[in-house]
């Protein structure tokens, strides 16, 4: 089946299979390698994108439900203005090791941070858990986005 | 090799917080994994894996399955007659698929090569395997019993690298054992005021890399050449060219970012099946693991032990008796030295007057076990801690105290032949025991505990490096250490600029890729920036060394780069190239075993709630002894990640099996700590003595804190009035626990 949607601000027409799913067409069909696959089930967060501006996972998202949105992955968000200060406060606080979780991890803390449900150490700790990591201990990931919402 | 390192005193790129030198790429999505890697005309690979435990294959039907569009090709046993495939670093007890027999729930049946992924997930589904159920093996109790059924008939095979001596013949489902005795343990025992005794369990845990095991491979001739997610690639080139008859430097290997490693992707994994496959294929084949699939390509060992500990009545530690079995499932991958670590860990770190230490390596019919962050320690240490604090209760005393009256201090020996105790474990503990407020008014069910340890680390000492400092005046550092979330590019470009003299964003670190990087012997064992660093910094003091002869004779100023390249070259070309290297000669920290020990020391306070049995961790903190800090918030990180392996570890982290079988396969059902797992505070405490054998005294850290964590924690719920001999503290465990201590009268309100 044919579908039309917009990744990172550019259109895209494909064809899909109707059982494709958003992650594999992002990394096969675009190339797009930012998005990872890990855990398969919904879980750990490392395949978020954004789809309207709010994160899913795209292990568990089909291409064909993306059909008529605007899907944002890492290489979209990267190129927008509001990454630098991601860039430099996970930068700063060293909140990233392996990198695997880190695409996702940015794309969910982006669209919390556009909706405001970041305003406590315990909201950001709630709502990013999501998303996670198996490397830093977290710590690091919760101060530079502390630091990001205005937080403490 | 003469190598001259500047003062302490002039050092300007040693002991910053500098950024990582691949947040850059990491943060954009650009760093490349081998999933994200395209090799034209790969081929996707998928495994057909065992649905019993224990099983004679009686047949195996391919046709259905080698008629699906777009399959290339069905492997299985029968097509590897032409080699002997049967590999293992340790011992070589492991073939690439099944062949006759399945030995654990998800054993390689057989794979297939497909133009799609779709296409090999639905050959898999039609290949057709009859199998006749054999008795399990399922616990390592069922392993030694009297007529229990043999995990594996054949003879012991030692591996390339299993580093033990001579390895004994196979006893039974007893592929390996450990043992220490020394002193008159049982008049010890006879005569002790304080006897503390339990049996323990540790559970089956998975490491949960979040890349799971990727490997493509292409076979060209007697040429092989890998992507992979691998840790040790010059150890796994040697077991591929053993494997495939080929000499080693005709087997590649490029190891991108790693996602994750924790040791579930050191020495060989899936690279013999995806070589085996892509062989066959004749084109390039990936082999993507899922994560049900990587669990039973390895996990951590789960253990049984018995332990004694004799004290006199003022506290004073005199001899420990240690029995354990750890089950390594089907076949060995790295259980002997795990249950070597474990055995040297068992002790503890005391002056004891005695200790008998029995570790066996046992094969059951579960996954094969093999490294984890801080394997062999994080089993034991918590058992050995929980008797100590055991002996301060019964004594009286703070477990302070029985710690400072009973530790070893620095020069002591550890055990008979190694290296001297180089830490001081005193000051550690009550660094951290002062960060959970150790001494502080305690609330009703609220408990604190301290916990110490070594870890033999280093692994063997055989590191090289390259630098190359370019005309452009840049450098190129070349090493095989894997970047896997550690950090060592960062660290080793700190080094390299620190020896030339330039600054670290002018430095490059490379990854491994075996046809190009001089040799490194594996990355693990917290060993990187203690061993690989120093042969990073030996060949940056090479290149310094170089340019100050060239600015001698020319009479150019020795920080002119380019000038001095350009006189030394004669064009605006050329390169210097420094060498450095780390091995095992002489006399020395690199001459006897362990390199260093890994100081394994850590304190919490949790609350538990006795209504629910839910323990919740309030306060953490772990000591970073890393001699000196290359780049300190690189090291808290460790340190802070290792702590909440920790706590997943002693809180919640089990694969559960019953009959050999793995009921909890996702991340659905095997939980690993979350954002809301962190405790309210934690603290890295990180000590600096320049104690270490590493470049400017630092040595390696990252695993401790593991081991150290839930150690800490099971003294801290004990001394809520919990005391636990099986992990991990799951609510419902410790509930039950807390309705027998009502029962017996042992409940304190």
């Amino acid at each position: 089946m044919e579908i039309a949607l917009s990744v990172n601000g550019r259109e895209v027409v494909r064809d899909v299979a109707p059982q494709e799913l958003l992650l594999d067409f992002l990394r096969d069909s675009l190339n797009l390698t930012g998005a990872k696959r890990s855990c398969d089930v919904q879980v750990c967060g490392a395949c978020t994108v954004l789809v309207d501006g709010l994160p899913v996972s795209s292990c568990c998202y089909l291409a064909a439900q993306a059909a008529g949105t605007e899907v944002t992955t890492i290489e979209g968000l990267a190129e927008r203005a509001e990454f630098a200060p991601l860039d430099e406060a996970f930068t700063r606080h060293a909140a990233l090791q392996c990198g695997f979780c880190t695409p996702g991890m940015l794309l969910t803390v982006s669209s919390l941070l556009a909706s405001g449900e970041l305003e406590s150490e315990e909201q950001i700790k709630r709502n990013l858990s999501g998303n996670l990591c198996r490397c830093t201990g977290y710590r690091g990931i919760v101060e530079a986005v502390a630091d990001l919402a205005g937080v403490g | 090799m003469t190598t001259t390192l500047r003062e302490p005193a002039t050092r300007t790129q040693i002991g910053r917080s500098q950024p990582r030198r691949d947040a850059r790429e990491k943060l954009r999505g650009q760093a490349q994994f081998v999933g994200d890697i395209l090799v034209p005309r790969m081929l996707h690979g998928k495994v057909l894996r065992s649905p019993i435990a224990h099983g004679r294959i009686v047949s195996i039907d391919t046709s259905a399955a080698e008629q699906v569009p777009g399959v290339v090709c069905v492997l299985t046993g029968a097509d590897l007659r032409d080699i002997d495939p049967y590999y293992g670093h340790a011992i070589k007890d492991r073939p690439i698929l099944a062949i006759d027999k399945v030995r654990f729930h998800g054993e390689q049946v057989a794979a297939v090569a497909a133009e799609t992924a779709a296409a090999a997930a639905a050959a898999v589904e039609a290949i057709a395997v009859e199998y006749e159920e054999l008795p399990v093996v399922a616990t390592v109790g069922d392993a030694i019993a009297d007529g229990a059924p043999l995990v594996t008939d054949r003879p012991t095979k030692p591996g390339l690298f299993h580093g033990l001596g001579e390895l004994p013949p196979r006893d039974g489902n007893v592929c390996y054992r450990y043992a220490l005795d020394r002193g008159e343990l049982e008049a010890l025992f006879a005569r002790a005021d304080i006897v503390v005794e339990g049996e323990y369990t540790f559970p089956s845990v998975y490491q949960y890399a979040m890349e799971t095991h990727t490997v493509i491979a292409q076979v060209e001739g007697d040429e092989i050449t890998l992507w992979a997610t691998c840790q040790h690639p010059f150890l796994v080139r040697a077991e591929i060219a053993d494997l495939f008859g080929v000499p080693v430097a005709n087997v590649r290997i490029q190891v991108p970012y790693l996602g994750g490693g924790f040791g579930s992707k050191s020495y060989t994994k899936m690279e013999p099946l995806t070589v085996a496959l892509a062989r066959k294929a004749g084109r390039p084949v990936r082999i993507q693991n899922r994560v049900g699939e990587s669990m039973v390509t390895t996990r951590r060992h789960n253990m049984t032990c018995r332990m004694k500990t004799a004290a006199t009545a003022d506290g004073r530690l005199l001899a420990r008796d240690v029995e354990c079995l750890f089950d390594t499932g089907a076949y060995a991958d790295n259980g002997p030295r795990v249950v070597a670590t474990a055995g040297d860990a068992a002790p503890g770190p005391y002056r004891w007057a005695a200790y008998r230490v029995d570790a066996s390596c046992v094969y059951t019919n579960l996954a094969p076990a093999g490294s984890y962050r801080a394997f062999g320690a994080t089993h034991l240490q918590w058992i050995g801690e929980s008797q100590v604090d055991e002996v301060a209760r019964r004594a009286g005393l703070d477990p302070l105290e029985v710690r400072r009256a009973n530790l070893l201090t620095p020069g002591e020996e550890v055990r008979a032949g190694g290296k001297p105790l180089d830490a001081d474990l005193i000051g550690d503990i009550e660094k951290v025991a002062a960060a959970v407020g150790w001494g502080e008014e305690r609330r009703p069910h609220v408990g604190r505990g301290v916990s110490v340890g070594l870890l033999a680390a280093g692994a063997h000492p055989v590191s090289s490096a390259v630098c190359r400092l370019e005309a452009d005046g840049r450098v190129v550092v070349l090493v095989a250490t894997t970047e896997m979330g550690q950090g060592p590019r960062t660290a080793f470009a700190q080094i390299a600029a620190e020896e030339i003299g330039v600054d670290p964003e002018q430095v490059t670190v490379r990854g491994a890729d075996t046809r190009f990087t001089p040799y490194d012997r594996s990355t693990g064992a917290s060993r990187s920036t203690t061993i690989a660093g120093l042969a990073v910094q030996r060949a940056a003091a090479d290149i310094r060394a170089q340019l100050d002869r060239i600015a001698e004779a020319s009479g150019i100023e020795p920080d002119d780069r380019l000038a001095l390249m350009r006189s030394h070259f004669g064009f605006a070309g050329g390169e210097l190239i420094g060498r450095g290297e780390v091995s095992p000669v002489g006399t020395g920290s690199y001459a006897e075993g362990p390199v260093f020990w890994e100081v394994c020391v850590g304190a919490a306070e949790v609350a538990v709630d006795p209504d629910t049995g839910f323990v919740h961790v309030r306060r953490t903190a772990t000591a970073a002894d890393v001699g000196r800090a290359i780049n300190p918030q690189l090291v808290e990180r460790q340190d802070e990640g290792a702590t909440l392996q920790g706590l997943g570890n002693a809180l919640f982290e089990e694969m559960v099996y019953e009959d050999g079988l793995l009921l909890n396969d996702t991340l659905l059902d095997y939980r690993v700590p979350s954002f809301e797992d962190l405790p309210d505070e934690m603290t890295c405490v990180i000590v600096e003595n320049e104690d270490g054998p590493g470049p400017y005294g630092a040595k390696g850290c990252g695993e401790g804190a593991l081991a150290a964590v839930p150690a800490a924690v099971v003294n801290a719920l004990a001394d809520a009035g919990v005391p636990m001999t099986e992990l991990p503290l799951t609510p419902e465990r410790v509930w039950r626990r807390i309705q027998d201590l009502k029962e017996e009268g042992k409940w304190q309100q």
